[in-house]
């Protein structure tokens, strides 16, 4: 549960931090976006190896059969507002980071309209850089450095002055509680203590845009809560958009005012997380896991086998909150209950909605 | 899903741009943060390069009698400037190789910087890398070998300007080639072939052979500073060989910053 660990909303200071007001304006427009790699081979194509390096992004994405065609992404639409958190959530291989390098202007894509702030990027992909901070989620261009000359190098790359990129860099390590390992290289760090470095360096020089690919990768809970509450301040004192990539179902939940859920390069919803978890018309799940072999001598057990799917010693069963409360009460008496080594009753998780739209991934990873 | 459906707001007013980073400020920071990335991962390396080159001199030794002689020169000057070539050529092909292979390029391409002085940040901190050992090659060959101290000055022209050539040549391997494995093979190509062409007296070696040598830009460094070991040296030919480096460094840095360009954008 330590994906969580984000300031709850109301925990936050007061602002406009509700999401932003009808008249906030765009952050971010995205019309019918659409890219096909064509790869001459398997593994070996140039579309294919040269995008190696969005992460694979393509290695589970439509592929068009004899011509060797890879559709990364197909009639996407997206509409990001002036300061609010916006996710992007879906399987590896949905074709997430190949849209993230299409808006921060790294892929050209071969149609559609990308807006950032009123730029047009397709057109000048070049602006990106100097309206939002990317952070990617490879770091060998700052492996070698110390925490502290990454950001500050980062901060120069970005155009402040050697004084400026100092005090923020300074100021930046401190925020995020990086200061002791500020002398310390990027490739001695640990997983989580460099993506935070990374981080860190996306932060100096600052944009109103960031665009960060599953920052919190391998972080621990203080790691991540110090990024969230970051994100949370730049909000609030200076109406900063988020554009988050995740497949953690968890966190999407707790942070993202809206979520696009991208399926085998489209959006196949576009909501809030509540209001995406509507779709689930209410239902509940309830996980039983069993001691040993369930006890289907039990009539309760004998009905719930039929509507549970099963993976070994776990059953899940999603239904009515009513029908569910028998359930329990039925699993938690007698013999059943002897036989139940642990169960757990829950609401409808994103995982759920977005298994319910029809997701082809078998499910987010979690 | 609705909020799909609404029309495109593109009318609104376009956020100013952030400045962009000027080349002279952004070439000093590409510099120095290479530079010090030299002191967590380069040091053993360019500890390497020097041995190597000390190695093929004492090899050398046991063959080339010391004293004033076209191939006592060759030899030294060719071990100075193979340092060079080791680090600047092999090694910064490999460097931008894997930067792009691993989707590193990716962060300065999202940042304002001109691809012009990434390149020659990175390729001048990889030619500044040599200066020590190629000082030292040349230093301890000149005392092996019997030759005069006097004109180890030059180097300071040698190693940069060779430098330039060198590294232009590497970074363009490195991120031209279409995959990593080929842009190391290609950086090892090179360093071989500096080193072959290089170091060989060039007396004996076949015409073929010859024109190759000619060919690739290490040799004029080699021969610049090959000439200034003679008594009353050539500085019109030194100078010549020089100008070489010099534009041949223009020329492959210019291809470099394209296929940098070429690289990062898509």
């Amino acid at each position: 549960m330590s994906d969580t660990d984000r300031l709850a909303p109301q925990a936050m200071p007061q602002g406009d931090l509700g999401g932003p007001g009808p008249d906030a304006g765009q952050c971010c427009t995205v019309r019918d976006l659409a890219k096909t790699y064509r790869s001459s081979g398997r593994g070996t194509g140039r579309g294919r190896s040269r995008t190696a390096a969005g992460s694979g992004a393509v290695d589970g994405a439509v592929e068009g059969g004899a011509t060797g065609e890879i559709r990364a992404n197909d009639g996407i639409d997206l509409d990001i507002r002036r300061g609010e958190v916006f996710g992007l959530l879906g399987p590896n291989g949905a074709g997430k980071s190949t849209l993230v390098r299409q808006l921060t202007g790294l892929l050209r894509p071969d149609r559609g309209s990308v807006h950032i702030l009123g730029h047009d990027i397709v057109r000048h992909p070049e602006r990106a850089a100097r309206l939002l901070a990317y952070l990617g989620q490879e770091s060998t261009a700052l492996d070698e450095l110390t925490v502290a000359l990454a950001a500050e190098t980062t901060g120069r790359l970005r155009g402040l002055t050697r004084a400026q990129a100092r005090s923020e860099s300074a100021d930046v390590l401190a925020e995020l509680g990086l200061e002791p390992l500020a002398e310390r290289p990027l490739a001695k760090l640990s997983g989580g203590q460099r993506r935070l470095a990374c981080f860190a360096a996306t932060l100096v020089g600052e944009r109103p845009l960031l665009v960060l690919d599953e920052p919190t990768t391998g972080m621990d809970p203080v790691a991540r809560r110090a990024v969230w509450a970051a994100v949370d301040r730049r909000r609030a004192e200076r109406g900063t958009t988020v554009l988050l990539v995740t497949h953690n179902v968890i966190e999407a939940e707790t942070v993202l005012d809206r979520v696009a859920v991208v399926d085998r390069g489209k959006v196949i919803a576009c909501d809030t997380p509540g209001g995406l978890k509507a779709l689930v018309d209410g239902n509940v799940r309830l996980d039983l896991v069993w001691r040993t072999e369930a006890p289907v001598e039990v009539p309760a057990v004998a009905r719930l086998a039929e509507q549970a799917e099963r993976t070994g010693r776990r059953w899940t069963v999603r239904t009515t909150p009513e029908q569910a409360r028998e359930l329990v009460a039925a699993v938690t008496t007698g013999p059943a209950f002897a036989a139940l080594d642990d169960f757990t009753l829950a609401t409808p998780s994103l995982e759920d909605a977005y298994l319910k739209l029809g997701g082809s991934g078998g499910g987010l990873a979690k | 899903m609705t909020l799909l459906d609404r029309p495109v707001a593109v009318a609104q007013a376009a956020v100013p741009l952030a400045p962009a980073a000027r080349f002279l400020p952004s070439l000093a920071a590409v510099y120095r943060a290479q530079l010090a990335r030299a002191r967590v991962a380069r040091i053993p390396l360019l500890f390497v390069a020097t041995f190597q080159s000390l190695g093929i001199l004492v090899m050398m030794r046991g063959v080339v009698d010391p004293g004033a002689n076209s191939a006592a020169y060759a030899v030294v000057a060719g071990s100075s400037v193979l340092v060079v070539a080791f680090v600047a050529l092999n090694l910064l092909a490999q460097y931008f190789g894997r930067l792009r292979a691993t989707g590193g390029l990716d962060y300065y391409a999202t940042l304002p910087v001109p691809p012009a002085a990434v390149v020659l940040g990175t390729a001048a901190a990889y030619a500044s890398f040599t200066v020590p050992g190629a000082l030292v090659t040349a230093a301890v060959g000149a005392v092996m070998f019997a030759l005069p101290l006097t004109n180890l000055w030059v180097l300071l022209a040698v190693v940069p300007l060779a430098g330039a050539a060198l590294s232009g040549l590497g970074a363009a391997c490195g991120l031209l080639a279409p995959r990593q494995e080929i842009a190391t093979l290609l950086g090892q190509l090179g360093m071989s072939a500096a080193l072959l062409l290089g170091v060989l007296p060039v007396d004996h070696l076949p015409q073929a052979v010859r024109w190759l040598r000619d060919l690739l830009p290490s040799t004029y460094g080699v021969e610049a500073f090959a000439r200034t070991f003679e008594a009353g040296p050539d500085w019109a030919a030194v100078a010549g060989d020089l100008t070489v480096c010099a534009v041949v460094g223009l020329a492959s840095l210019t291809v470099a910053t394209w296929a940098y360009r070429r690289a990062t954008t898509r």
